[in-house]
């Protein structure tokens, strides 16, 4: 039997959040004074031997990325917690923050250390405003403590915009500007906010900083997959009978975390889809489920594993009205800044409604495929990059939907 | 009138603090009036234009009045075939607008909103940002109660 493994979601439970002693009974803060006492480089390397990979959906290497902001020289840099958590399906980091709120900032001041910087923000999502209360109330118990030294964290607080996740376009919201990504070239560690290095990590993966330096890299990187080790926190919605949240073992299969964690589908129906990684995942069939939910084992099979947001689909649901939903999503959330997601969307919307309601035929079939293709290539950021995903795969996995519709 | 700018000055400070200006006038107004857009640029000392792009970019914020109450049903997928739209009509019927609305009274207003994060109990909706999760058609006049 499949188990939990508990490292970022360590003190659930078990800690007030909203008292800064419990975490410190509870070891808080120990890593930050041994981080301290090392020098920046040998953080970095322990968490570049750690292996650790964002959590944020894109599964770069935490250390590396670090490595890239410390050589940098610059008056300031920034380290930026992206807790702006807007992928459908996903609360993950609102649950890492509500419960145990000073291990992220632990890790953010770990990271300051590591790259030389004396600010850090923390962009919470505009639908979390108790959140951003329990946030506020640790930096002010942890700066009373003094714990923090002389690094100094904001809490900010979005406004609704799902592209503002996208680190550039988070940096341009922090600066008070509409939330469009930049071009890069620039990336973040070496001109972001400000024009200054700057690292943006998921909450996640701050969470994941403190327990690395205390119990040493080669613990972290011998738990669960060998090329994407640690545990991920992962939210079950849809058709499962168990929807919670649950934090697991990397090299656990999709099939442990729908059948025994989820408990299987229920009503007793029959599986039939499950969407990973949030709206842009893929969407997955029965055939691919044992595969490890790490994030290579993922891509390798098409699809994502994102946010770690689980969207189970039963033998009765609509796969092509569910798509046909999520079109709207992405219509509704580009920014309009480029031309082939600003366009490609609401174009792909348009055709995904007149296949939904019986009008579409095999050639509009072929145009979602043509133009998936070219907003994957063009678009400026994930957003339209990733926007054709869930249409692209369920042509691919679920063909049989589609043709029953087709005139 | 208000004086936005009593409100607004706090964050003056703040680099790129607009936001959070506009967080707080909203707080007020349940929305943005033209005066306060206005008197944020002044104090930013940004164009006019630009504290208006801001505005208008962010789904949270509105540059037309709305009802006292602002309820926001979740449409992302997750909550859509938890039943969301059966939730939407039973707004619509009881509160006798629909969509994008506000009560003539002005108590209350009705959005769509995107996956807000309390995915654990579809289908959610949330009133002034408070979150109530697994709604049914037959809930929605007792959680309505609450506010009226
Ligand atoms: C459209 C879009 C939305 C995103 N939303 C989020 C988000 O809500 N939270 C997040 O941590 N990363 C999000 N990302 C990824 C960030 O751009 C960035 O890769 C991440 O914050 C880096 O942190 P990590 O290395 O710790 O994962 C998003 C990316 C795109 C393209
Ligand atoms: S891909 Fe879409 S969201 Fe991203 S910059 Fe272009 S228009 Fe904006
Ligand atoms: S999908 Fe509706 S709250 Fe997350």
């Amino acid at each position: 039997m499949a188990e939990e493994l508990r490292i970022v979601l360590r003190h659930l439970g078990k800690i007030d959040p909203m008292n800064i002693d419990d975490y410190l009974k509870a070891g808080g803060y120990q890593a930050l004074k041994k981080a301290r006492g090392m020098s920046p480089m040998d953080v970095i390397e322990e968490v570049k031997k750690s292996g650790l990979r964002g959590r944020g959906g894109a599964g770069f290497s935490t250390g590396q990325k670090w490595l890239f902001a410390h050589r940098m020289e610059a008056d300031e840099k920034y380290v930026v917690c992206n807790a702006d958590e807007g992928e459908p399906g996903t609360y993950k980091d609102r649950v890492i923050m509500e419960n145990d709120p000073h291990s992220v900032l632990e890790g953010m001041a770990i990271c300051a250390h590591a790259i030389g910087a004396s600010k850090g923000y923390i962009y919470c999502r505009g639908e979390y405003p108790d959140l951003a209360k329990t946030l506020k109330n640790a930096v002010d118990q942890a700066k009373d403590k003094g714990v923090l030294g002389h690094f100094d964290i904001e809490v900010r607080l979005g406004a609704g915009a799902y592209v503002c996740g996208e680190e550039t376009a988070l940096i341009e919201s922090l600066e008070g500007q509409r939330g469009e990504p930049r071009y890069r070239p620039p990336y973040p560690p070496v001109s972001g906010l400000w024009q200054k290095p700057t690292i943006v990590n998921n909450v996640e993966t701050f969470a994941n900083i403190a327990p690395i330096i205390e119990k040493g890299s080669a613990w972290f990187a011998g738990i669960g997959a060998a090329k994407f080790p640690g545990t991920k926190v992962l939210t079950l919605t849809g058709d499962v009978k168990n929807r919670t949240f649950i934090e697991v073992p990397t090299d656990t299969t999709i099939r442990d975390v729908i059948f025994e964690f989820g408990q299987g589908i229920a009503g007793n129906k029959k599986f039939k889809a499950v969407q990973i990684g949030g709206t842009s995942g893929g969407f997955i069939p029965e055939t691919l489920l044992d595969t490890p939910i790490d994030f290579d084992s993922m891509r390798q099979t098409g699809a994502t594993l994102g946010s770690g947001a689980v969207f189970v689909l039963d033998q009765d649901r609509d796969i092509v009205d569910v798509v046909t939903r999520i079109t709207q999503f992405f219509e509704h959330e580009s920014c309009g800044k480029c031309a082939p997601c600003r366009e490609g969307t609401m174009r792909m919307r348009r055709i995904m409604e007149k296949i939904n309601t019986g009008h579409g035929n095999k050639k509009d079939i072929a145009l979602l495929e043509r133009l998936g293709r070219v907003m994957a290539g063009a678009c400026l950021c994930g957003l339209g990059q990733a926007a054709p995903t869930p249409v692209i795969t369920t042509i691919n996995n679920f063909s049989t939907d589609y043709e029953t519709r087709l005139v | 009138m208000m004086d936005y700018k009593e409100i607004i000055s706090p964050y003056a400070s703040l680099e790129g603090g607009i936001i959070e200006a506009f967080h707080a006038v909203q707080a007020k107004m349940n929305y943005l009036p033209e005066e306060a857009i206005i008197a944020t640029a002044e104090v930013f000392k940004i164009p006019v234009k630009e504290a208006y792009g801001v505005a208008t970019f962010y789904s949270y914020f509105s540059i037309t009045p709305r009802g006292k109450n602002i309820i926001r049903i979740c449409e992302s997928a997750p909550c859509h075939i938890a039943g969301a739209q059966e939730v939407v009509d039973a707004l619509e019927k009881e509160l006798g607008i629909k969509m994008g609305e506000t009560t003539p009274d002005g108590k209350f207003t009705l959005e769509f909103a995107q996956c807000v994060g309390q995915c654990q109990e579809t289908p959610v909706i949330t009133i002034n940002g408070k979150p109530y999760g697994g709604v049914s058609p037959e809930s929605i006049p007792q959680i309505l109660g609450e506010y009226k």
